[in-house]
């Protein structure tokens, strides 16, 4: 209705400083939410994207989550087994080749097989313990990110010669080999084998910079004595928010345990939920004390204007109507809050944008802040601020649109 | 001729821990073109009973009728709405909302009524301040008016509805005498060229004098009501 539209604005626009401040209260709590936001949803997207690129999305493994039935199980319907000593069965996942052709049959991604076995590295009469694992180059390139991490040599000179292997720069260090020098491996089957380093890697993850070292499928399958053996298989799919289904469905039909990536970080997923949490409720904290200065505001109007208040009434304006004037007050101020909150918001962000800096650990190349840009944010910081604004304002309404106008007028006189 | 107002024992009593009657058993029927003065000591429920009757208050018992209807089941909007459209207020103060101005202040009944078009209330906000000799002031602020201005902007804001009734609680009362005399002209006029109903308060026992019926009130109740035989309607 135009006309409490018009004595609410007569009645912000008469108390211009106050107005002022109440709005740039809530102005400054959109703005330093959105920039929060922008920065906390940016480190996350960050995270997650690290994660999504650096880890598989789907991992199925030679391991089963319950312990095989025995053939006697499914004959008989009851039956106890006590002092069984199971067949030694031939590790790996059976049948690779049969079961990756069905997985990229339907699964959209990149696939990559390997053979993972635990062993030492030996060079100098030094040994470091390792996780030996067999790739086939050219397909492990299609789910690890690892050919980015190389200090010297590449991934790629795997392929090329027989005996080659790339381990971690950390590694290196402990053996104190150099690229170039020949390493022994040694299996767990006891068998070992001579290696030369032709790359070394560094990922920045110390498990992996110092426990990994990478040789060709066949060398691990004759290390191990595994023949055409695997028991990984690594897949990176074309949209990694489908990996729980696919996971779901691979280890249903497969029998192997498959984890998606989400499944395998759960706990850090699971952070970032809590992160989320914690930041809504600092906003809402904020918008809290930004609704204070707008209860304040809008009480000192009513409480200015109670003769005023007494004559609307008296000359036959309802209740509903005087609720509903100081309202809308309190919703402006937070609509106008919220609008250049909005400004200040994006001028923040973008400021935080132009911030570049060194990690002066690493000495690496200049990074910039995570910045999340999502209009999202910005809604969320207003729809905080003008529910805020709009209790703020009704707290106060409701108690002026139940003065008795009889009171005042008497009061008055 | 029709009752606008018909007050049968109408009663008011504070709910205190002890007991405050404000009004008790006040039987009153108001008709059309009637000029009532409402007098009596301070204290004695004048101004009670013209909030009761203005449906600015509740009354604890009786029955109160305008326009024919018992306001008694009445809601507050109900009551709300039969105040914008049926009766206008004059108070001892103009009680004008200072942010607006004068003609702002009369088109404020009019637009929450909402009957009129936005040139028809420009119109007749104009009408009825040159009728009451405030022509060159529509666009002032109450507080750039004199007084006797700024009460007879109040008396053009209760015609604004152009309500049948017109209660006024001591209109003069914070007048000088020069204007005093103005504003109890205007509401003669009102009664006696427009057909108004005009219900003042007022302890100045000369001006009541000058009105057609004078209700004496004391210890909220009616002690005397005088009737002039030549005046207008009576009862």
């Amino acid at each position: 209705m135009r006309l409490i539209f018009d004595i609410a604005f007569t009645h912000i626009a008469g108390r211009g400083r106050q107005t002022l401040v109440a709005i740039l209260g809530v102005a400054v709590g959109v703005g330093f939410s959105i920039a929060m936001a922008a920065l906390m949803q940016g480190g996350q997207n960050d995270f997650v994207e690290q994660l999504v690129n650096t880890m598989p999305h789907v991992q199925i493994t030679d391991e089963r989550r319950a312990p095989p039935r025995q053939p006697a199980q499914d004959a008989f319907s009851t039956v106890a087994i006590y002092g069984l000593r199971p067949r030694e069965d031939r590790r790996g996942i059976i049948n690779p080749t049969a079961a990756l052709a069905w997985l990229e049959d339907w699964v959209p991604g990149r696939f990559a097989p390997s053979l993972k076995t635990q062993g030492v590295i030996r060079y100098a009469g030094r040994d470091v313990g390792a996780a030996v694992i067999g790739v086939d180059p050219a397909k492990e390139q299609g789910v690890s990110p690892i050919i980015e991490d190389f200090r010297q040599g590449s991934f790629a000179a795997l392929a090329v010669g027989g005996n080659n292997i790339v381990i971690g720069d950390t590694m290196a260090n402990r053996l104190g080999a150099k690229l170039g020098d020949t390493v022994t491996a040694v299996s767990s089957t006891g068998l070992g084998r001579n290696f030369k380093i032709a790359g070394l890697f560094h990922t920045g993850t110390t498990a992996r910079d110092e426990g990994e070292a990478y040789v060709l499928l066949k060398n691990a399958q004759i290390l191990s004595e595994r023949a055409n053996a695997i028991n990984e298989i690594r897949i990176k799919l074309d949209d990694p928010n489908a990996a729980p289904a696919i996971a779901r469905r691979a280890e249903a039909e497969l029998g192997y345990k498959s984890v998606a990536w989400q499944q395998a970080n759960e706990s850090i997923l699971q952070a970032l939920v809590i992160r989320n949490i914690i930041m809504y409720t600092v906003v809402a904290a904020i918008m809290l004390v930004a609704g204070f200065g707008i209860f304040n505001i809008i009480s000192t109007i009513t409480h200015e204007k109670a003769r005023d208040i007494a004559i609307m009434k008296s000359l036959g304006f309802p209740e509903r109507d005087m609720r509903r004037l100081f309202l809308l007050e309190g919703v402006a101020i937070g609509a106008a809050g919220s609008l250049l909150g909005w400004a200040f918001g994006l001028s923040m962000v973008y400021a935080l944008s132009l911030v570049r800096f060194e990690i002066a650990a690493t000495g690496q190349e200049l990074t910039k802040l995570p910045i999340a840009w999502s209009f999202l944010h910005y809604l969320i910081a207003a729809a905080f601020a003008l529910g805020s604004a709009a209790v703020a304002g009704y707290l106060p309404a409701r108690r002026a649109a139940k003065l008795n106008p009889v009171d005042i007028i008497r009061g008055a006189t | 001729m029709t009752a606008l107002i018909e007050a049968e024992g109408l009663t008011r009593v504070l709910p205190e821990t002890v007991p405050v009657t404000l009004v008790r058993d006040i039987d009153l029927t108001v008709h059309e073109r009637e000029f009532i003065a409402i007098t009596g000591p301070s204290g004695s429920g004048k101004s009670s009973l013209l909030y009761l009757l203005g449906l600015l208050d509740r009354p604890t018992g009786g029955i109160l009728r305008i326009g024919g209807k018992d306001t008694g089941p009445m809601d507050e909007d109900e009551r709300a709405r039969t105040r914008l459209s049926m009766l206008g207020f004059v108070f001892q103060f103009h009680f004008l909302l200072p942010e607006f101005s004068v003609r702002e202040n009369v088109e404020i009944p009019m637009r929450r009524l909402g009957r009129l078009s936005r040139a028809e209330m420009h119109e007749r906000s104009a009408a009825l301040l040159a009728s009451l000799g405030l022509e060159g002031h529509l666009d002032k602020r109450p507080d750039q008016l004199s007084g006797g201005q700024r009460q007879r902007v109040a008396v053009a804001r209760s015609l604004a509805n152009d309500p049948p009734v017109l209660l006024a609680d001591e209109p003069t009362g914070s007048l000088d005498s020069k204007n005093s005399e103005q504003v109890f002209g205007i509401l003669e006029g009102l009664v006696r060229e427009r057909g108004k109903t005009v219900i003042a308060v007022t302890h100045d026992l000369a001006m009541a004098g000058r009105m057609h019926r004078r209700i004496h009130l004391v210890d909220g109740r009616i002690e005397a009501v005088e009737q002039d035989a030549a005046a207008g309607a009576g009862d």
